[in-house]
């Protein structure tokens, strides 16, 4: 065993190059490729989804945390817009209001149109007068103290903070984001599920390989690092197709939706593209530890 | 004063290429395949075992090359009690031993020169330093002109020379061969029959179950026969001159 044989010249032996131990092309990987990247395309919209969500509830939030409403009765001989108007200015003076403005009387009557109809007389009714109160973003005075503004200019009046209806949009966004992470949850442990089977049923067709690498000595741990790779780079373009086919969907959705995004219960922003960008990477590490545990758990059950 | 019996035996063992103790084997829930098999071999050494069809030979060639766990007794491989070998050194010991599957296990979609080169890879060798050793290997078993070929293309003796040389290639310190010459015409059987014997004065202990009686005649070697999974008989047949083998 001195010198390479002459009949090795046709193979070329100096540009031999060891062939990988799996096959580079498998058929029954674009069936997978194409599982695994609706199931990405899937988990990329639900967490766009939730993010605008998210975006819409603060939204909805910052609004009524920024105002409040007050009703103003007035009190004696004086007139309802006297009252508005002592009111506005008591209000406008307090500390963590930006601005008070009595709203006219014909705001007044629109607001309580729809529950009264389409009536003539309606100047002839008590209506109450409203003050619109712009709170001071910073330090916003909350309804204590307004109303100790207004009582102490002995105006009755009802302050109305939102509070309420923050508490519900709070309660609201809150379940958007629990239901949207659970979804994305489960669709990315399906994809997860999809890839084990998938890298299960690839060790028994690869069954041949596992087997003549486990006899001629290869560690558990390099066989099941051959089908880690090989899953990742499956699973990672199939995520890098998923992740693509939802940010093109996504951009056209925003370029649809013009500057309020798709609706403004769900306002899809250029922004939220960035979030489809970790989905090749994260699906790789689901494949590749998805893989690496099967391959270990199967190589377990050999001599 | 007598030796602690246990100690005396650990000793033989580690003497010993490989030592059978009261083995069994059964695989599931079925019947012994295997029923108290008692043997070993020593460095250096050249045996066969035959015996019928279902005797148990390539049960246990398995329980030697690592494919199966004994249900009883006990196997000592290069001086290492198995039942104490974790699953970490089992590795090792396979890189110790070539075998000539009973099916061959080759990779169909490897070429012939990287299936041969296979347990070089494995054991990390670099291709620069084994590429010309395997092209030898495969040229003297015939094959130098299907190096680049794929095994699906091969006929079943080239085949059968190509799971040989890949069973050769590293130089294990035992080799096992299943029926390695059922598959081919006579000449190539005494050719591949010299390789192991050249193999085996290089210092590879070698172990080959078959059913050519012809060849074993010729060769002169020790046989272990298998009957109904017991070796009835060990006929230590002295190594002996050529019988038309071209054994010397």
């Amino acid at each position: 065993m001195s010198e390479a044989p002459k009949t090795a010249e046709a193979f070329e032996l100096t540009r031999w190059k060891p062939a990988p131990f799996l096959p580079e092309r498998d058929g029954r990987d674009a069936s997978l490729v194409f599982v695994v990247a609706v199931l990405c395309f899937l988990a990329c919209l639900t967490a766009m989804g939730v993010i605008a969500a998210d975006r819409a509830a603060r939204g909805w939030t910052g609004q009524l945390t920024g105002e409040a409403t007050v009703i103003v009765r007035p009190r004696g001989g004086e007139t309802p817009d006297a009252a508005a108007a002592r009111a506005a200015e008591a209000l406008s003076g307090t500390a963590g209001v930006a601005e008070a403005r009595a709203l006219e009387p014909a705001k007044a009557y629109d607001l309580i149109r729809p529950w009264l109809g389409d009536v003539s007389d309606l100047e002839d009714l008590p209506v109450p007068r409203l003050v619109a109160v712009t709170l001071d973003p910073r330090h916003p005075a909350d309804a204590r103290r307004l109303d100790a503004a207004l009582k102490a200019q002995s105006i009755d009046a009802t302050v109305d903070d939102h509070s309420i209806w923050i508490k519900d949009i709070r309660k609201a966004g809150g379940r958007v984001r629990a239901l949207g992470l659970g979804v994305f949850l489960l669709i990315a442990a399906a994809a997860a599920a999809v890839v084990a089977f998938a890298t299960r049923a690839g060790l028994a067709a690869r069954h041949d390989v596992v087997e003549v690498l486990h006899m001629t000595g290869a560690e558990d741990g390099y066989i099941a690092r051959l089908f880690q790779v090989r899953f990742a780079r499956v699973a990672g373009l199939a995520g890098l197709i998923g992740a693509i086919a939802a940010a093109v969907l996504g951009a056209a959705l925003r370029l649809a939706g013009g500057g309020g995004g798709l609706t403004p219960a769900l306002p899809v922003a250029w922004s939220d593209l960035i979030a489809v960008m970790p989905c090749p990477l994260i699906a790789a590490a689901v494949a590749a530890a998805a893989a690496h545990l099967t391959a270990v758990r199967l190589l377990k059950g050999m001599a | 004063m007598s030796r602690n019996p246990t100690a005396a035996a650990a000793s033989r063992a580690a003497d010993e290429v490989v030592r059978f103790d009261g083995v069994a084997m059964r695989y599931g829930r079925g019947p012994d395949v295997l029923k108290d098999v008692s043997f070993s071999l020593a460095p250096g050494s050249f045996h066969f075992i035959t015996g019928p069809s279902g005797a148990g030979k390539s049960s246990l060639l398995k329980l030697v090359y690592l494919a199966a766990h004994p249900s009883r007794g006990r196997i000592h491989l290069f001086g290492h009690d198995l039942a104490r070998a974790g699953p970490a050194a089992r590795p090792k010991l396979r890189r110790r031993i070539g075998v000539v599957f009973p099916d061959l296990l080759l990779l169909e979609h490897l070429s012939a020169f990287d299936n041969a080169a296979l347990p070089l890879r494995i054991a990390g060798h670099k291709p620069a330093e084994y590429r010309n050793d395997v092209a030898e290997l495969l040229s003297w078993v015939g094959l130098g002109g299907r190096m680049d070929a794929m095994p699906p293309t091969l006929a079943g003796g080239e085949r059968q020379r190509l799971a040989i040389a890949r069973a050769v290639v590293n130089r294990p310190e035992i080799l096992l061969a299943d029926e390695p010459t059922g598959n081919v015409d006579h000449e190539m059987a005494l050719r591949i029959f010299r390789l192991f014997v050249e193999l085996n004065r290089l210092g590879t202990t070698v172990l080959i179950a078959t059913h050519d009686q012809d060849l074993i005649a010729r060769s002169g070697r020790p046989v272990l026969h298998l009957e109904h999974g017991r070796i009835t008989h060990r006929a230590a047949q002295p190594t002996q001159p050529s019988l038309g083998l071209g054994l010397t």
